[in-house]
């Protein structure tokens, strides 16, 4: 299961992919696995008061990898509530991230798949 | 063209018994009346409503709204833009009144929302997320939590200063008698709250609330006919940020924040220090310093010496939130832009009672989303 961020050709890398590159507007044209890398924690909360079909305590992280001297940062849960800024930490496939259709959203509209970051010794 | 605001009302915010029909009645009737205009006047309805939809399976308010106070042949239309909603309903009917499409607009803005629980209102309000966010779990307090730490450890801030802003709004809260909580707090009680998104605790939050709020506008040249003493919108902008919270450069930074004022500032030919007083979006606390920095009002993290310093209390250089702020008057998404503008008005007018302050310039900064999109308002006083 790939982790793809998204470059376009003036080389600027996003995750998720957009239409067009935020900062250029030039197409993306090439795609960037993030599964096998590591990435650095920004910043973190726990989150205590979660909606429906949401894991109780649900502790978060803003990540960044370093793709040979570009960044991409990305949001997602952590494996573990104790986690801390400058943490290394690796993407593990979760098959559900939340419980799709318990909350408002739509479940066919997305997928709801995707990587959690752990904590690396 | 000039236009001016003639009326401004707010209903009582907090838990209310009343639909949200009846509450935008009760915000529109009171509005008219304060304004002293005729229903029969009003060209342009404009309703601010993030989700009525959503939370209460009511959609089609314009409609609703203008057969309810009886405007029916008006031109009527729902506003949307998330948290910002009221600032977008600002927007629409400054431009209908400015472009010379309507000689009178009423703005309504309404939410209803405490009967539903707080893990099912975050969710509705969740649903604004990128997909790549929402299956995560990621609610707006949670976007919070992640940019308060990232502030605190990159600029040296302590906890306090967050529980700081707390205090000062619900001490000018408790002198609302709209406000949901017209309680003080200290900021042990504060530090002392539960976890919500860590660093940041239950005070750190604005609560779930029901309320709606009214403005009354018209041409300048025109308010004269119903009144002595206005408000004139001075100006007004609005501006989005990514979509995707974590893509922004430098996540303590809410572009849309310094590109709406940066215009607002434009159009008005105003200095940062002629701002008498400010209303600003302050969902939670961190929000406070990041509006304070992104309009201009505080260089890049240093936000947090202000509420600490008195210099945003009410008897301060600018006082930030005399309304006690989305934080302890409550925050009905809708209406929460509208009422901004309602205290404004009101502190312009010398009607805000007890919480009085001098005051002939304002600016009000709605902001929807985690500073997704935002709308600034400046407005100043005119006696005719």
């Amino acid at each position: 299961m790939s982790f793809d961020a998204h470059r376009c050709p003036n080389g600027h890398l996003t995750y998720p992919g957009h239409g067009v590159c935020p900062e250029c507007g030039h197409q993306q044209t090439e795609t960037v696995d993030l599964a096998d890398r590591t990435a650095e924690v920004v910043t973190w909360t726990t989150s205590t008061a979660t909606p429906p079909g949401v894991r109780e305590p649900n502790t978060l992280a803003i990540v960044e990898f370093d793709v040979e001297g570009s960044s991409v940062r990305v949001l997602g849960g952590t494996t573990t509530d104790e986690v801390e800024t400058g943490d290394p930490v690796r993407p593990v496939h979760v098959d559900e991230l939340r419980e799709p259709g318990a909350g408002i959203r739509e479940p066919a509209s997305q997928a709801w798949d995707g990587y959690r970051f752990e904590p690396m010794e | 063209m000039d236009v001016a605001i003639i009326g401004a009302s707010m209903t009582q915010f907090g838990q209310r018994d009343a639909w949200v029909r009846e509450l935008l009645a009760e915000a529109g009737e009171t509005c008219l009346a304060d304004a002293g205009v005729p229903r029969e006047d009003v060209e342009h309805l404009y309703v601010a409503n993030m989700a009525s939809g959503e939370f209460e399976g009511q959609t089609g308010l314009m409609n609703a709204l203008a057969h309810d106070m009886g405007m029916l042949g008006a031109y009527a239309e729902r506003v949307d833009n998330t948290s910002a909603t009221g600032g977008a309903g600002v927007y629409e009917a400054w431009q209908s009144v400015a472009s010379g499409a309507s000689d009178c607009s009423l703005l309504v803005g309404a939410e209803k929302m405490t009967h539903r629980t707080t893990a099912e209102s975050t969710d509705v309000i969740a649903s604004l997320t990128h997909p790549v966010e929402y299956k995560h779990g990621v609610t707006l307090p949670s976007f919070a939590g992640l940019t308060a730490r990232h502030y605190l450890e990159r600029f040296d801030a302590p906890r306090e200063s967050l529980a700081e802003v707390a205090v000062k709004n619900h001490a000018n809260g408790a002198l609302n008698p709209n406000a949901q909580f017209q309680k003080e707090i200290d900021v042990e009680t504060a530090l002392d709250s539960p976890i919500i998104a860590d660093p940041l605790r239950l005070y750190d939050f604005c609560p779930v609330t029901d309320g709606s709020a009214a403005l009354l506008f018209c041409p300048a040249d025109r308010a004269e006919e119903y009144t002595d003493e206005f408000v004139r919108v001075a100006g007004v902008a609005g501006a989005t940020d990514t979509h995707v919270v974590h893509e922004r450069e430098d996540p303590t930074v809410m572009n849309g924040v310094v590109e709406s004022s940066e215009q607002a500032f434009g159009m008005a030919g105003w200095d940062r220090d002629d701002v008498d007083v400010a209303e600003l979006h302050d969902m939670f606390t961190i929000l406070e310093f990041l509006q304070l920095e992104g309009l201009g009002f505080a260089d890049q993290g240093t936000a947090w010496k202000m509420a600490r310093e008195g210099t945003t209390a009410r008897d301060g250089d600018l006082p930030v939130n005399t309304s006690g702020g989305l934080k302890s008057k409550g925050h009905p998404l809708g209406a929460s832009g509208v009422a901004q503008v309602v205290e404004l008005y009101e502190q312009i007018q010398g009607e805000a009672g007890d919480r009085q302050v001098e005051a002939d310039r304002g600016l009000a900064c709605n902001v929807g989303g985690f500073g997704n999109c935002v709308v600034t308002t400046l407005v100043e006083g005119v006696s005719a």
